[in-house]
C-alpha cells in the first residue's frame, strides 16, 4: 500500500468510528485501523450510552443498532455490610423516543458502528495495529502498521486509554495510578423473564444501577449493574493507586460486592459468560494530554475525555463528540491544505463550543472530591443506620428523627466535617 | 457454584494465544522491588509471587495496561499482543 490517505484514524471505538464516519461522509479518503480481530473485540465498559451524540449521527439508531435495553430506571444505592439505602428514579419520558440512554454490549455495538463508517466510505482495516508514527520533519505524516508505512495528511489517535500513539508523539507523559480507575466486570447470563421479574422491568425496559459503600473497603470507586436483554453486566470501577496501596485485588472487591445480600439474589442461577477488565482515565481536565500537534489529533479516552462525578461515569458520548470535532477540524484543514498545529488548533475550540470541555470544566473538582473516603464508609453507614432506626419498631418509646440522626452521626463524623463535605460537594458537582 | 477465582473466570473467556509473550518483565529489577504493586493491580493474576520471586505469565492478560501504570520501576516492557491475538471479547 502506498496510497496517501487524507486521514488515518487509529482505533474503532466510539471516538474512531464517529471520526471516521464523519470524515468519510465529507468525502475524505479515510482509513480506520483497529487492532482487534473485529471492532469491539478489545473493548468493554459498564455500560450505557446517554445523550444525543449518537442520535445526532443516526436519528433512529435504536431501531437498527444492537442496543440491549433502553434505560428507564436509574438507581443509586449506598451499601454497608448488610444493609442498603437507595434512590430509585423512573421517568415515563425515558421510555419514549429518542430515549435517554441504552445499555449496550461493546463487542456487538462497536462492530455495528464500524460497519456504518465503512458504509459511509471509510476503509476499515481490522486485525491491524498502528505500531508507530511516520514523521516528516517534526510533523506526523502517517503510521507504521503491520510492517507497512501508511502515509496520511493527518492521524487521529482514537486508540483509547493506553494511547501508545499519544505517547510516541510526546503529547502525554507517564500516567499516575491516582488518575486511573480499573474496571472489572462479569457478564452473567440470565433468562429474560428472570431479569424482568427481579428488576421490575417490562419488555425492552432496563435499569442502570450504581452502588457505593463498604464493599470497596474505602477505595474510591463504586459498582454497577446494567441489564442487557438476556444478561447482566456487573462490575466495579476503583482507583488503581488505592488498590495497590491497600494491597487488594479488584476481583476480591467484586466478589464482596456480588455477595452483598442486596445483590446476591439478583444473580442467582446466572451463568458467567465473560470476565473483562479495562481502565478509565479519571484525572479530569487537569490531567488532559496535549490534544494536537502538527499532523495529529488525539480524541476520546486517549485524550482523557471522560466524566466521573460519582453519580455518572460517561465516556462514550465524549468520545463520539470529540471524534466528530476532530473530523470537522480535519475537513476544514483539507480545504486549506494545511495540517499544521496552527490549523488543527480549531479542534480544542470546537470542544469548547460543544459540551465536551464545558462539562469537564464544570466538574473539574469532581476527581478530588471522589477521593474522599467518607463517601465509601461513613456516609453509607450513617444513611443505613438512620433508616434502620426510623423503620425499626422494637416497642420502645420513639425518639425524634433529629435525635436519632445526632446519635448515629456522633462518633462517626462531626457535623463540621459533614458541612465541609457538603460544601465540597456543592463546589465540585 | 459460580466461579469466584480469577483463574476460573478467565477460563470462560475467548483468547487467541500467541506463541510469543507480548509483555516482558525485567526480573532483575523486580528482585529489588518490595511493594510489588503489579500483584494487586493485575485483574488477570498474571503476576505471581513465588518464593520471593515475581513471575509473569501472559496468557490470561486482559490487555488493560494496569501493570504498565503501577510499576514505578520501569520493569514492565508493555506492549499489545500482535494484532489478531490476545483477548477477544464476545460481549464486552
Ligand atoms: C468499566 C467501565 C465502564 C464504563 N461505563 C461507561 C458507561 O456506562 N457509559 C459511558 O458513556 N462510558 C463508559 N465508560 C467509558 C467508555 O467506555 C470510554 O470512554 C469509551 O469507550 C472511549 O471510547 P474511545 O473510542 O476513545 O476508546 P476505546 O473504546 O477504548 O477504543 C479504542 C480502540 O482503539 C483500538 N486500538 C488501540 N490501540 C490501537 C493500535 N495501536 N492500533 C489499532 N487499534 C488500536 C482498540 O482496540 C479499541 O478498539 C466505561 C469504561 C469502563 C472501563
Ligand atoms: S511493580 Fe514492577 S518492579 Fe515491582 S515486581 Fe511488579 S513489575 Fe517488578
Ligand atoms: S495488561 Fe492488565 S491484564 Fe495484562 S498483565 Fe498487565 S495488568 Fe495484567
Amino acid at each position: 500500500m502506498n496510497q496517501k490517505f487524507d486521514a488515518i484514524v487509529v482505533g474503532a471505538g466510539p471516538a474512531g468510528c464517529a471520526c471516521g464516519l464523519t470524515l468519510a461522509k465529507a468525502g475524505l479518503e479515510t482509513l480506520i485501523v483497529e487492532r482487534g480481530k473485529f471492532a469491539g473485540a478489545k473493548n468493554m465498559w459498564g455500560g450505557a450510552f446517554y445523550g444525543p451524540s449518537l442520535y445526532e449521527l443516526f436519528p433512529d439508531f435504536w431501531e437498527k443498532a444492537p442496543v440491549e435495553r433502553y434505560i428507564l430506571r436509574h438507581k443509586y444505592s449506598l451499601l454497608t455490610q448488610d444493609a442498603s439505602f437507595s434512590v430509585d428514579f423512573t421517568s415515563k419520558k425515558y421510555g419514549k423516543p429518542p430515549y435517554n440512554g441504552f445499555s449496550v454490549l461493546r463487542s456487538k455495538f462497536d462492530r455495528w458502528f464500524a460497519a456504518k463508517a465503512e458504509q459511509a466510505g471509510a476503509v476499515v482495516a481490522t486485525g491491524l495495529e498502528a505500531e508507530d508514527l511516520l514523521r516528516e520533519g517534526n510533523a506526523v505524516a502517517g503510521i507504521k502498521a503491520g510492517g507497512d508505512k501508511l502515509p496520511a495528511n493527518v492521524v487521529i489517535a482514537c486508540d483509547g486509554v493506553n494511547s501508545i500513539l499519544a505517547e510516541k508523539a510526546g503529547l502525554i507523559g507517564k500516567i499516575s495510578p491516582r488518575d486511573i480507575k480499573l474496571g472489572v466486570k462479569e457478564v452473567i447470563q440470565l433468562p429474560r423473564q428472570l431479569i424482568e421479574q427481579r428488576f421490575n422491568l417490562h419488555g425492552e425496559e432496563g435499569i442502570a444501577w450504581e452502588f457505593i459503600g463498604s464493599f470497596s473497603r474505602g477505595i474510591p470507586g463504586g459498582a454497577f449493574i446494567y441489564t442487557n436483554k438476556e444478561s447482566l453486566s456487573i462490575g466495579i470501577v476503583v482507583q488503581l493507586s488505592a488498590l495497590t496501596e491497600k494491597e487488594i485485588s479488584a476481583n476480591d472487591l467484586l466478589e464482596d460486592f456480588k455477595r452483598h445480600p442486596e445483590v446476591e439474589n439478583l444473580l442467582a442461577d446466572g451463568q458467567l459468560v465473560e470476565y473483562s477488565a479495562h481502565l478509565v482515565p479519571v484525572g479530569g481536565k487537569a490531567k488532559m494530554p496535549t490534544l494536537y500537534t502538527d499532523g495529529m489529533i488525539v480524541a476520546g479516552d486517549a485524550a482523557g475525555l471522560t466524566l466521573t462525578t460519582g453519580l455518572v461515569l460517561e465516556g462514550a458520548n465524549f468520545a463520539i463528540a470529540s471524534g466528530k470535532a476532530a473530523a470537522e477540524t480535519v475537513i476544514r484543514a483539507k480545504k486549506t491544505r494545511d495540517f499544521s498545529k496552527q490549523s488543527l488548533a480549531r479542534y480544542p475550540e470546537l470542544l469548547e463550543q460543544n459540551f465536551v470541555l464545558k462539562d469537564l470544566e464544570t466538574f473539574k473538582k469532581a476527581p478530588l472530591l471522589l477521593e474522599n473516603p467518607r463517601f465509601y464508609h461513613q456516609y453509607p453507614e450513617l444513611a443505613c443506620e438512620l433508616a434502620e432506626k426510623i423503620f425499626t419498631n422494637d416497642g420502645k418509646k420513639r425518639k425524634k428523627f433529629w435525635k436519632m440522626f445526632r446519635e448515629s452521626q456522633r462518633g462517626r463524623i462531626s457535623l463540621w466535617q459533614m458541612l465541609r463535605d457538603l460544601f465540597r460537594i456543592k463546589r465540585a458537582i | 457454584m459460580k466461579p469466584t477465582s480469577i483463574e476460573d473466570k478467565l477460563a470462560v473467556n475467548k483468547y487467541d494465544i500467541d506463541k510469543e509473550r507480548h509483555i516482558q518483565i525485567r526480573e532483575d529489577i523486580c528482585a529489588t522491588c518490595e511493594a510489588h504493586p503489579c500483584l494487586y493491580a493485575c485483574p488477570a493474576d498474571c503476576f505471581k509471587l513465588r518464593e520471593e520471586h515475581i513471575t509473569f505469565s501472559y496468557e490470561g492478560c486482559l490487555e488493560c495496561g494496569s501493570c504498565r501504570i503501577v510499576c514505578d520501576k520501569e520493569a514492565v516492557e508493555w506492549a499489545l499482543p500482535r494484532a489478531g491475538f490476545g483477548i477477544c471479547y464476545l460481549f464486552g
